[in-house]
């Protein structure tokens, strides 16, 4: 059971100033390696160990810096554990913590289960008797809640949907089954076509729950926004308004090394986190602050862009350079300051004007449009984040990505011309991880199916 | 026990207490792993009984007469001896489902085992009913029979089948009877609740057989063996034989209302049955019952061997009574002037719950008393065999005081089917099928052999001459991969043009033949042109080295999963730890750990009821005895 390299927050998930990520186990060296560049150019593998080395999380799927960091290496034996440990110090709160567990567990770690860092300890000899009586009672206390937890711990819609899913695998190997072990009946034969159709509706189900679970994550981490508009528009007004009385999740987080501010706010229910206030509270136009290139990125990362006009100024170019970087983009549009005299003209902007939100933040106006319009677009609108199965979890997200791979595993042995029972053993990996989310086991199930389903015997 | 004891019949090592498919391989085992072995039967004609299915193997049941006589069994000898017709089933899947199946020639199959037995020096055959076994101290001592005959010895292997309180149910009449027409064992049962065994009762059913000369073969399809058959027994060069065909043919709606239109005359529908039969052995009606929708059911007629003119007719097993049997048998094409010879019937019998067994098959609370076969809750010859054979070889080891056999689920198909019937028990006959076993493409029937025969030669039964005959092959099969992966293949233009002739892509740099061998267009005869020096080879040889190379990426796939299943299996938990003691179990987990005693980790892991956190739990707690006992040293 003590098997392979394990990856989890040491920090608790609440908001604080720095967050660690550990890792034990004989591959955590690698894996860090594989994730952490310092900044002295050295990988982790070559830097002394139990000193402390400043550098960057990368993601080396596209080389994008994560977070900045703080990583020691500590070498067996003599760690808690006993095993190799790697901790990473990141920006604390929930989203850098994730980002990196989440490449942890990309490059070959596995979550670690909640007293797993002890167990081990206790296992490999690190801690006393009594010490481990307190770990059995962590470890049973799992246990008596874990029913309850993979009840309530999950949303009802996921765990339908996965059964859904699961239904149909468990139909489909059923008749293979069946096909296998009763070659003699007159039951339907499964075809190879057959599986193909039904694995890749398979697949496209799961795709979706995949793709649902960045949705989800975003759920849970808040909808990027951005504020935009040429300075003296009103944004940190609106930022104001959007931060006043009960709607703030979240005051500051300051990074330590980072200018960046990043608040959370909740509107009408859909968390939003407002990156790169820290221009708009200077009101300082974002665009020639940092220059069009990062300007570009911002909006590029950002979910919902709040885009903010002077209903008392004609559009200048700034205004039209900002609504062309933004297209494509969820942008709600926001005429401000309406309790003044109107100059502004949409007049070749059709597709502005109709979306136009008139506010008037001074006056208190029009905001609660903003409001419906959110909860118009997130809670039953485009995103459908209310109507559509969401995976927030990230061993959820795990799972569901390693049996996408083993259903589309299915589809290639199918295409290169693989028998029956080869098919099987990745449809039934496939089951085997979706059971894992749900918690159901395969062998039993199957066989009811099989004996209930099928007439076969002599 | 005294009072009933009339006189001393004799003192053997081991007695095996009925001689079906389980006993006569347990008695076997004994015998030639050098033990003074009895066998007692309620008829010397009923030995090796094929009571239902004239045949051998199977999905799933092929595989275990494999296993069988990879360890030294007798089965697959007696099948290749008794078959009049082979088929290999699924050959339109990879090998690793192919099963072999036969007819066999029950009469055949009968006599060549009783005069292997009769043959078998150390083993003695009598007929005899054990009434009682005797048992001191918790250890077995002797086994008493009707005519009051003592037997002392040291080890029971108790193989009773169908015939412990065995009742025959035919529509509304029921009596006491065993399998065909044989006396049912009305005394043996109450000795095993005396000694603490708790039993439960199960129910099968077989179909009538029909008179040949009666049914009109030629409205039915013929249903014939393979040009090629393939021996059971790696010691079997070759079987040559005629074979007999079967035939199939379908019930009709006028079948299926004569059976609804009598249903409340069956037993089990009228609720007069209480005991659960298999649901992969379901009867007509429950057939006609629950799946409604099927306008038709096949019927397939099979001969009980080549000198009579008794057929078989399988699919059509009922409780119906039998005025009832022959008219529905009758509604069916070909089947329109049947004669029944023997009624289709349904029997009752007891059976003990198998978690009372350990995995070494021998029962927890009694030493030296193993069990095998049906009265285990199983189902089929073949199963019946291999859990015959473990018991018989467990028996020895123990006496000997060595170390038992205990085959894990990625060893053996008698492995999962011990595993299964000791761990989680059984509701219903259990039946040994394919998707049982986790880890099918390695447990196939064509690398039986290759996993067990060292281990039997290990326990003592395989003999010389197999065990040289094996290490002949594996010697050649290893020889042979590493010759095919060290012979490089260019791509030479004449090379080109003949990969082109067979559909194959031409080769753009210098390839193995190994790897060449990959491509699933490619088999080894069809690389013979490429290949000149090749040794010459056994055909299965050819099939193992294919096998092994089409198959690899998935086989590597399942021996990653197995590494991890050995882990836990491979945490013995030592027989007298005390589940209450251990903190932080559920009340569920304790009591099902308490009841099954599981010998590892793996094992306990697959007992219901119990969670991966107890698991956690329990492991914890070894390791917290392991040190203190450590510090204590």
């Amino acid at each position: 059971m003590n098997i392979g390299t394990i990856a989890a927050a040491a920090t608790s998930p609440g908001i604080a100033g720095i967050g660690i990520v550990r890792v034990s186990g004989n591959k955590s060296l690698e894996i860090v390696t594989n994730i952490f560049k310092s900044k002295n150019g050295k990988s982790l593998a070559e830097l002394a160990y139990r000193k402390m080395y400043y550098g960057w999380i990368i993601d080396p799927e596209n080389e994008k810096v994560i977070d900045e960091v703080l990583v020691v290496y500590m070498k067996a034996p003599d760690t808690y554990t006993r095993e190799d440990i790697v901790e990473i110090n990141c920006h604390g709160g929930i989203i850098s913590v994730e980002k990196i567990l989440r490449l942890l567990l990309d490059q070959g770690a596995r979550l670690a289960e909640r007293g797993e860092f002890t167990k081990r300890a206790f296992l490999n000899g690190r801690i006393d008797l009594t010490q481990a009586e307190a770990v059995m009672d962590l470890v049973s206390a799992k246990t008596k809640n874990s029913f309850e937890l993979s009840l309530h711990q999950l949303e009802g819609r996921l765990s339908r949907e996965i059964e859904t899913i699961r239904q149909n695998l468990m139909d489909l190997i059923a008749q293979i089954e069946v096909n296998i072990d009763f070659p003699e009946y007159d039951e339907e034969e499964m075809t190879m076509d057959d599986i193909l159709s039904i694995s890749r509706e398979i697949a496209q189900k799961i795709e979706k729950l995949v793709q649902s679970s960045e949705t989800g994550i975003i759920y849970k981490e808040g909808l990027k926004t951005l504020i935009l508009g040429k300075p003296n528009v009103g944004k940190s007004s609106l930022m104001n308004y959007l931060l006043n009385e009960n709607r703030a999740i979240v005051t500051e987080i300051p990074g330590t090394t980072r200018d960046t501010i990043e608040e959370f706010v909740n509107l009408a229910g859909v968390p939003l986190k407002i990156i790169d206030t820290a221009g708009i509270r200077n009101t300082e136009d974002i665009v020639e602050k940092i220059g069009v290139q990062k300007a570009l990125e911002k909006i590029e990362e950002a979910d919902l862009i709040l885009m903010v006009f002077d209903a008392s100024k004609e559009l200048e170019v700034e205004d039209l350079m900002i609504i062309d970087h933004i297209k494509g983009k969820n942008v709600f549009y926001l005429l401000n300051k309406t309790d003044l005299k109107e100059m502004i003209s949409f007049d070749r902007l059709e597709y502005v004007k109709k979306e136009l939100i008139r506010i008037s933040i001074m006056n208190n106006e029009g905001l609660e449009e903003i409001e419906k319009k959110v909860r118009k677009e997130f809670l039953s609108g485009k995103l459908n984040i209310d109507n559509d199965t969401i995976v927030s979890n990230i061993r959820h997200k795990n799972l569901l990505v390693k049996a996408k791979q083993s259903i589309y595993d299915v589809i290639a042995s199918v295409e290169n011309g693989l028998t029956l029972e080869c098919v099987e053993v990745d449809i039934m990996d496939t089951l085997a991880y979706l059971g894992e989310i749900t918690g159901a086991s395969v062998k039993e199930d199957l066989m009811d199916k099989i004996f209930s389903e099928f007439c076969i015997g002599k | 026990m005294k009072e009933d004891i009339r006189f001393l019949a004799g003192n053997y090592d081991i007695v095996v207490i009925g001689a079906g498919h389980a006993g006569c391989e347990a008695a076997l085992a004994a015998a030639r792993m050098g033990k003074k072995t009895l066998i007692l039967t309620m008829s010397l004609d009923a030995i090796a009984m094929m009571a239902c299915n004239p045949n051998i193997g199977g999905t799933g049941k092929g595989h275990l007469v494999r296993e069988i006589d990879a360890l030294g069994g007798e089965m697959a000898l007696i099948t290749d001896a008794s078959m009049i017709q082979f088929k290999m089933l699924n050959t339109s899947k990879g090998p690793a489902v192919h099963s072999l199946r036969a007819q066999a020639d029950k009469r055949q199959y009968h006599v060549n085992m009783k005069q292997v037995i009769e043959n078998e020096n150390n083993l003695d055959l009598k007929q005899a009913e054990a009434i009682r076994i005797d048992v001191d101290g918790g250890k077995v001592k002797g086994v008493l029979t009707r005519t009051g005959g003592y037997y002392k010895t040291d080890a029971i292997i108790i193989c009773t089948g169908t015939y412990l309180k065995g009742r025959i149910y035919i529509g509304e009449v029921n009596y006491e009877g065993g399998p065909s027409g044989l006396f049912p064992a009305n005394a043996l049962s109450q000795s095993l609740k005396d000694n603490g065994i708790q039993l439960k009762r199960f129910k099968t059913g077989t179909p009538a057989r029909v008179h040949r000369d009666s049914i009109h073969l030629e409205k039915m399809e013929l249903q014939e063996g393979d040009s090629d058959i393939v021996p059971f027994s790696f010691m079997t060069e070759s079987v040559n034989i005629d074979q007999v065909p079967c035939y199939l043919t379908y019930t009709n709606e006028s079948t299926h209302d004569i059976i609804r239109q009598n249903l409340s005359r069956s037993p089990m529908y009228a609720g007069h049955m209480e005991s659960v039969g298999p649901r992969y052995c379901p009867s007509i009606e429950d057939k006609v019952v629950r799946f409604f929708d099927k306008t038709k059911h096949q019927i397939f007629v099979e001969p009980e061997g080549r000198d009579t003119k008794e057929m078989y007719i399988q699919g059509f097993s009922t409780t119906l009574p039998e005025e009832v049997q022959l008219l529905m048998y009758q509604s069916v094409e070909g089947l329109e002037d049947c004669q029944i010879m023997r009624p289709a019937y349904a029997i009752e019998y007891d059976c003990i719950d198998p978690t009372q067994l350990r995995r070494t098959l021998e029962i927890k609370t009694i030493e030296n008393l193993y069990f095998a076969g049906q009265v285990n809750g199983s189902s089929g010859y073949e199963e019946a065999a291999g859990q015959g054979l473990i018991a018989g070889i467990n028996a020895v080891l123990k006496l000997n005081g060595r170390e038992q056999i205990v085959l894990d689920r990625s060893e053996a198909y008698i492995g999962v089917l011990i595993d299964d019937l000791v761990t989680k028990g059984t509701d219903e006959p259990y039946r040994m099928m394919t998707s049982r076993a986790e880890y099918r493409l390695v447990l196939r029937q064509d690398n039986a052999d290759l996993r067990l025969t060292e281990k039997g030669y290990d326990a003592g039964l395989v003999r010389e001459d197999r065990m040289g005959k094996f290490l002949s092959k594996k010697d050649q099969l290893e020889k042979e991969i590493l010759r095919l992966k060290g012979t490089i293949i260019t791509p030479k233009p004449e090379i080109n043009v003949y990969l082109m002739e067979l559909d194959s892509v031409p080769l753009k740099s210098a390839i193995t033949l190994y790897e060449l061998l990959r491509r699933p267009e490619l088999n080894y005869k069809r690389l013979t042109n490429l290949d000149v020096n090749r040794p010459d080879l056994d055909k299965n040889i050819i099939t193992q080295i294919e096998t092994q190379i089409k198959y690899e990426g998935y086989i590597a796939k399942q021996f990653k999963q197995i590494e991890q299943f050995k882990k836990l299996e491979n945490k013995k938990i030592p027989e007298n730890l005390d589940y209450n003691d251990i903190k932080g179990l559920r009340l569920e987990a304790r009591q099902k750990l308490s009841k099954i005693l599981p010998d590892s980790l793996g094992q306990a892991s697959r007992i219901s009821g119990v969670s991966p956190a107890d698991i956690n739990v329990l492991m914890i707690y070894m390791e917290q005895k392991k040190r203190m006992k450590e510090s204590d040293e």
